[in-house]
């Protein structure tokens, strides 16, 4: 710890003097152009840093080497001198057989990873025939009510060689058995797959509020999927701890920051309970962080993320293993700071976001695509947002050295600052019995959410500039981007393969699978295991989801 | 002219959970010192358009950001009517294809608030709206 100062520093001594001989004057000759500076989570930044403001971190203990703790300048000792980030973007759109598609295309174009969006009906676990998914049928993502969507949706990618990453929460256990009963019949041996499940519940009832179950039994069925993916697909991230959506919903990147580590601290909590050794499955937990507009603030953000990470690791549960220590990340840029607006404005947004996460050392990165304001990106669109990617790490070289903006007077304070108010937040939750009883009280949703608010007040006041909207907006503006336009027939479509699919299978066989599951459930086993043999039986997600909701109930939002 | 507040719903249709927009919006109706009403997530329009009877609202903001506001919207609007709510004004506001803007008003939707809208310019739309009740 720092002693308490008694005299100053020479170069607080140094500074003083310049404040008077050089600035006070420059000051009194052009005055700043506004009183206050603020980041895009509206928090001041003042004029100047120097070593007066990082007078309180250590080198060693806070900033150290790549590839030691506490990670603060990354994981990896060479950086991305050794292997790039992964590029992988988030693609998702109509009937599984469109979206085979566009994954091919995005292939030979050179990304080196997949990621799944779902739609709507299937994130929230119904079938396209529910009358709750009119209107919502392969809109937001793809169509997968059965085995036989995924079939289609993975034709012709060797899921042993490709990683893929599935953004689905709440029915993930299904979703993952699905993916993992596919991988199968393509003869790939499950302990050689790789890839991501978002799996990361607590954020849905904090922000993206795509649920099923109460938080309990949610949290148990994650838990399932750690000790069966330990056991049986070691080399699969079960979860990725996000904080993408709390930050589209309105949280600063200090609430974006604390709010998912804490998230992250409670499955491991959860883990230990259920009788999980920590360094058999926290290694691969791993996380996923936005990338907004506030440059530095950002890339603070994900330095603060990885130091925070191992001391918690090491402090609350004991660990030395590097792996558990070591806090991996995917990046995606923000959507929400897209407009639509001069919407070709959003593909130097996006460059400018991509670039912060790689700056701050990100395992994967999606790039938003411009259009992203207006509708699911067409191919051209997509294939921009992909050579952003490309172009930061072909042509800037940012890449060439590790953790290039370490020692920044600013970046460092910052990511000092980030810690510490992510440590604020950590001790108000702890005090509140741990994130699942903090949001059983609605504290981070009011936190959001109050956020949300002042953030947009700033904007209508103009204090937050937002190019193209509050400030040189064109009147009369004519949105000339094409659009993808997804209509009703893939609801059509998709509900001929059902109905196929339900003709085809052995009913019997999946009523039975499906009374397993129930009963593995309120005997509170893992359910994994009866959930892939559903998924065989060529139950449908609804079904399955179904069997599940009548053991467990459902969520109901407290309103605050 | 009454003192009576205006009231206004504000709803989330679909599947959708996102509803950043919609609390955002709730919040800066109330403080402009309008009566506001949330559904919460996941309504009908059945259920929309009952919330709006029960609650007697002079305006119904509908937040939808997934794409299905062409199935969804003009459902509300004719439930709306059907139940005689014949001024309740349905506004809607997110991610709307400028296309799709004036068939949606054509089956009776107000106005389409688009993003990067000003709070202040739906509080004035509802004020300058809103038929005076007797």
């Amino acid at each position: 710890m720092p002693e308490t100062k008694e005299s100053s520093s020479p170069v607080e001594v140094e500074q003083e003097r310049w404040e008077n001989e050089t600035l006070d004057p420059a000051l009194a000759k052009r005055p700043e152009r506004k009183k206050s500076f603020q980041t895009v989570s509206l928090k001041e930044v003042d004029r100047l840093y120097t070593p007066v403001d990082v007078e309180g971190v250590d080198f060693s203990e806070d900033i150290s080497f790549p590839g030691e703790f506490p990670y603060t300048r990354g994981i990896h000792p060479t950086g991305y001198r050794g292997k790039l980030w992964t590029m992988r973007q988030f693609a998702g759109f109509s009937t599984p057989e469109e979206t085979n598609a566009r994954f091919k295309y995005l292939l030979q174009e050179g990304q080196t990873g997949l990621s799944v969006a779902y739609d709507l009906p299937t994130l929230m676990g119904y079938d396209a025939d529910s009358p709750l998914s009119e209107g919502e049928v392969g809109k937001c993502g793809v169509a997968v009510s059965s085995l036989s969507d995924m079939e289609v949706l993975f034709d012709g990618i060797p899921l042993e060689q490709v990683t893929v990453s599935q953004t689905i929460n709440a029915p993930a256990s299904v979703l993952l058995a699905m993916y993992l009963v596919v991988a199968e019949k393509q003869g790939a041996n499950w302990a050689r797959i790789s890839g991501t499940l978002q799996n990361d519940i607590l954020k849905e009832y904090i922000a993206q509020k795509e649920w099923i179950y109460p938080i309990k039994p949610a949290m148990k069925l994650v838990v399932d999927t750690f000790e069966f993916c330990m056991d049986h697909v070691p080399r699969y991230n079960p979860i990725s701890v996000s904080g993408y959506h709390i930050r589209e919903a309105g949280a600063t990147a200090a609430q974006e920051l604390a709010f998912t580590l804490r998230d992250g601290i409670e499955y491991v909590a959860w883990g230990v309970d259920a009788g999980l050794e920590v360094d058999r499955f926290v290694p691969r937990i791993s996380f996923f962080f936005n990338a907004h507009n506030d440059f530095f603030e950002e890339i603070a953000k994900y330095r603060a993320a990885r130091r925070i990470w191992a001391r918690e690791m090491k402090n609350r549960f004991g660990s030395s293993n590097e792996r558990t220590l070591q806090l991996r990340f995917h990046t995606q840029t923000a959507g929400v700071s897209l407009t639509v607006q001069q919407p070709l404005n959003n593909i130097v947004r996006v460059a400018i976001q991509a670039l912060a996460g790689v700056l701050g050392g990100t395992q994967s990165l999606h790039t938003d695509a411009y259009d992203e304001a207006l509708a699911l990106p067409t191919d051209r669109a997509a294939l921009i947002a992909l050579r952003t990617q490309q172009i930061i790490a072909e042509e800037t070289g940012v890449v060439n050295t590790v953790d290039p903006l370490g020692g920044s007077y600013y970046l460092e304070a910052l990511t000092q600052k980030m810690e510490d108010e992510a440590l604020d937040y950590f001790r108000k939750i702890d005090a509140m019995g741990g994130m699942v009883a903090a949001i059983e009280r609605g504290f981070p949703q009011r936190e959001i959410q109050d956020s949300a608010y002042q953030y947009q007040k700033a904007v209508e006041r103009g204090e937050q500039v937002i190019v193209g909207v509050n400030k040189y907006a064109i009147t009369d503006e004519q949105t000339e981007v094409p659009i993808l336009v997804i209509d009703e027939s893939v609801r059509t479509h998709q509900l001929e393969r059902l109905e196929q699919t339900r003709t085809k299978r052995d009913a019997g066989a999946v009523a039975k699978a499906l009374d397993n599951l129930k009963l593995a459930a309120q005997k509170n086993e893992n359910t994994m295991p009866a959930t892939i043999e559903a998924v065989r039986a060529y139950a449908t997600l609804g079904e399955i989801c179904s069997a599940l909701r009548d053991v467990y109930g459902i969520y109901e939002e407290p309103a605050f | 002219m009454s003192n009576r507040k205006i009231r206004v719903l504000v709803a989330k249709p679909g599947l959708d959970g996102h509803d950043r927009g919609a609390k955002v919006i709730a919040r800066a109706l109330r403080d402009a010192g309008m009566e506001v009403i949330y559904t919460g997530l996941r309504q009908t329009p059945e259920m929309i358009a009952a919330a709006a009877l029960q609650e007697d609202v002079d305006a119904v903001g509908v937040s939808i950001l997934s794409g299905a506001h062409n199935t969804l919207c003009p459902r509300i609007v004719q439930l709306l009517r059907e139940k005689g709510l014949d001024d309740c004004l349905v506004l809607v506001g997110g991610i709307v294809p400028q296309e799709d803007l004036p068939k949606l008003k054509q089956q009776g939707v107000a106005e389409v608030f688009l993003p990067g809208t000003n709070t202040e310019d739906i509080v004035k739309f509802l004020r300058d709206n809103v038929k005076p009740r007797e």
